[in-house]
């Protein structure tokens, strides 16, 4: 029975949970048995919350015993990336910096999946502070992608993307900065979704740049997905940044896949050198595909895109830098060296920030000096104004932008891991969603013949009209799912068949 | 052509305590990085204004009402040295020589 838990649908999980056919309990054991099983070789975890998931589910069965109603996600369990504050449970964020470092409060987005009867799970491997495109910038080793355990499971937030796609949780939660959910979630061969900036809440969520941090869901299907999202979004005050809106129907929009009558607009920006072939002849499919389902598709210039990722490495680092000087062993996480202040935090940076985090935080202090403000961040802000009038303009024309999600499908662990300029270009079509802080997701479209492994269709929209990215993925789901009478992750074989 | 003491420099700025080989490695890779983001300067932006944030939202309030915080326990957990209650940190001022 363990088995077939693990592989039903977070939705079809908490029907059976609600109704009384399965326990959250079991839900919970099968999903922590997976773990035991593949985890040695898919490295999804940090940390796995054992006792804390079993006393949580055992909660839930106590609440349906006694007649109360259960919450959306009843007995669902998921996983956590590592930078979300868990009360009780360590948060690490991948890095040496805050080894055993355990939070004194929750996060409010994990806060509220509990309040939904939702079971955490245990806690995901990451690029460190979410700075990645693999997870080899990780402090505790990569993960492995189930499609292929050579290969990375994309990042930052690939711990999450590689549990939810080796079956070890149905659901889990990440983070997007520049395409840290998108990427993984399309080279893992599942969905992924950044929603709009400010719709879903960043207090407890500690902070890589803070005008692009976006947490969001994973999950195998759309609907679920839509399911996670929901449940995690809406205002919080306890975030200045959070939109005072209701959450979009983004759970409806995934019921009803139907974009017979919507304008769909190809990115011409997002295509050419650099792009793998696989990834072009897939994402050409799924045009075709949505053009079969009545939408009309348009193609469309945003010119200024091919400027977003030298933007984008300048504003981000130049957040790190900020962010990331909180960080010096005088209140918590660790201490190295011995001397005077200064040295001591000199010497805890350099012993407990990893490669990445050091290049991107001299980057940002480079870019923010006095003397080469104006010409690197001043003129990256500039740039990220005139990419938001590129999509204002496309999205005057079209309902939805779309584009491959990543120029190419997985790569392999330690193609890039040194390379760092080759490893941003994994985040090539991402990144403009984040600088215009509207809503994307990736969903899967097929496998590239060449090497078998997942290819994603990014789908952008305004601000605020998250709905639409389900509406459209739904409709790509089951015209793929329907043609190829499986889910695509019946393919995966990289932990055996 | 940022030089290795532009580096090493940087490096001091950001409380980093680096290696020579570490150093060594560093300088040509944020060479590269800074060469290749430098790209923005050929967009044309006179009279663009600046982005910081995506929303537009500003000065955002909440109601300043008195709520429960964390104990001083809670706040002290995870610190690395702690004395009568408080954060024990090295000395911060130090006398020049």
């Amino acid at each position: 029975m363990g088995r077939e838990l693990t592989r039903k649908t977070a939705t079809e999980l908490a029907a059976a949970v609600t109704a009384g056919d399965v326990s959250a309990v079991e839900v919970a054991q099968a999903h922590l048995d997976q773990i035991a099983a593949v985890d040695d070789r898919v490295r999804a975890f940090l940390h796995v919350a054992t006792g804390e998931a079993l006393a949580q589910a055992r909660a839930v069965d106590e609440k349906r015993a006694r007649g109360e109603s259960l919450g959306p996600l009843a007995g669902v369990p998921v996983a956590v990336k590592d930078l979300f504050a868990t009360a009780g449970l360590p948060t690490t964020c991948g890095s040496k910096i805050l080894s055993g470092w355990v939070p004194p409060y929750e996060s409010t987005i994990t806060a509220r999946l509990r309040a939904a009867d939702a079971v955490v799970l245990g806690k995901t491997n990451m690029d460190e502070f979410a700075m990645g495109s693999s997870t080899e910038n990780s402090g505790y080793g990569p993960s492995h992608n189930p499609w292929d355990l050579d290969k990375v499971p994309g990042g930052s937030s690939g711990g999450s993307a590689a549990a939810v796609a080796a079956f070890e949780a149905p659901l889990s939660l990440g983070t997007d900065t520049g395409g840290s959910i998108r990427q993984p979630a399309a080279v893992c061969g599942i969905v992924g979704t950044k929603p709009t900036y400010g719709g879903s809440s960043r207090y407890g969520v500690v902070a890589f740049a803070s005008s692009l941090d976006t947490p969001g869901p994973f999950g195998r299907n759309v609907r679920d997905t839509a399911l996670l999202h929901q449940v995690m979004s809406g205002h919080d005050p306890m975030d200045a940044t959070s939109i005072n809106a209701p959450v979009p129907p983004v759970v409806e929009a995934a019921a009803h896949g139907d974009v017979s009558g919507m304008t769909i607009g190809v990115v011409s920006e997002l295509a050419g050198d650099g792009y793998q072939s696989g990834v072009m002849s897939r994402f050409a499919e799924a045009v075709e595909v949505l053009q079969g389902l009545g939408a009309k598709v348009v193609e469309v210039s945003c010119p200024h895109f091919k400027y977003a990722l030298p933007a984008y490495y300048l504003i981000a680092p130049s957040e790190v830098s900020s962010n990331l000087a909180r960080f010096d062993g005088m209140r918590y996480g660790l201490r190295a060296g011995t001397g005077s202040a200064e040295e001591v935090m000199a010497a805890t940076r350099a012993a407990g920030f990893g490669a990445e985090a050091k290049r991107r935080i001299m980057l940002g202090t480079y870019a923010l000096s006095s003397g080469y403000y104006d010409a690197y961040y001043g003129k990256a802000q500039q740039v990220r104004t005139l990419i938001i009038r590129d999509f204002e303009a496309a999205f005057s024309q079209v309902d939805v932008l779309v584009s491959p999600a990543t120029p190419t499908t997985a790569f392999d662990i330690g193609e890039r891991a040194d390379d760092p300029m080759a490893m941003y270009l994994a985040d090539l079509c991402t990144i403009p969603s984040n600088l215009a802080g509207n809503a994307a997701l990736s969903v899967p479209v097929g496998l590239a013949p060449e090497n078998g492994l997942p290819v994603g269709l990014q789908v952008m929209a305004p601000p605020l009209a998250d709905d639409r990215l389900y509406r459209v993925a739904a409709a790509v789901e089951a015209a793929f799912d329907s043609r190829r009478g499986h889910p695509l992750l019946d393919e995966a074989k990289g932990l055996g068949a | 052509m940022i030089t290795r003491d532009d580096i090493a420099h940087l490096a001091r700025l950001s409380r980093l305590a680096l290696s020579d080989e570490e150093l060594d490695h560093l300088a040509p890779q944020l060479d590269q990085i800074i060469s290749a983001v430098a790209q923005v300067q050929e967009v044309a932006a006179e009279g663009i204004p600046p982005t910081s944030h995506a929303t537009g939202l500003a000065n955002v309030f909440r109601d300043d009402e008195p709520r429960p915080c964390l104990t001083p326990e809670q706040a002290l957990r995870g610190a690395p040295a702690v004395e009568l209650q408080r954060f024990k940190v090295p000395r911060i001022l130090v006398e020049e020589g």
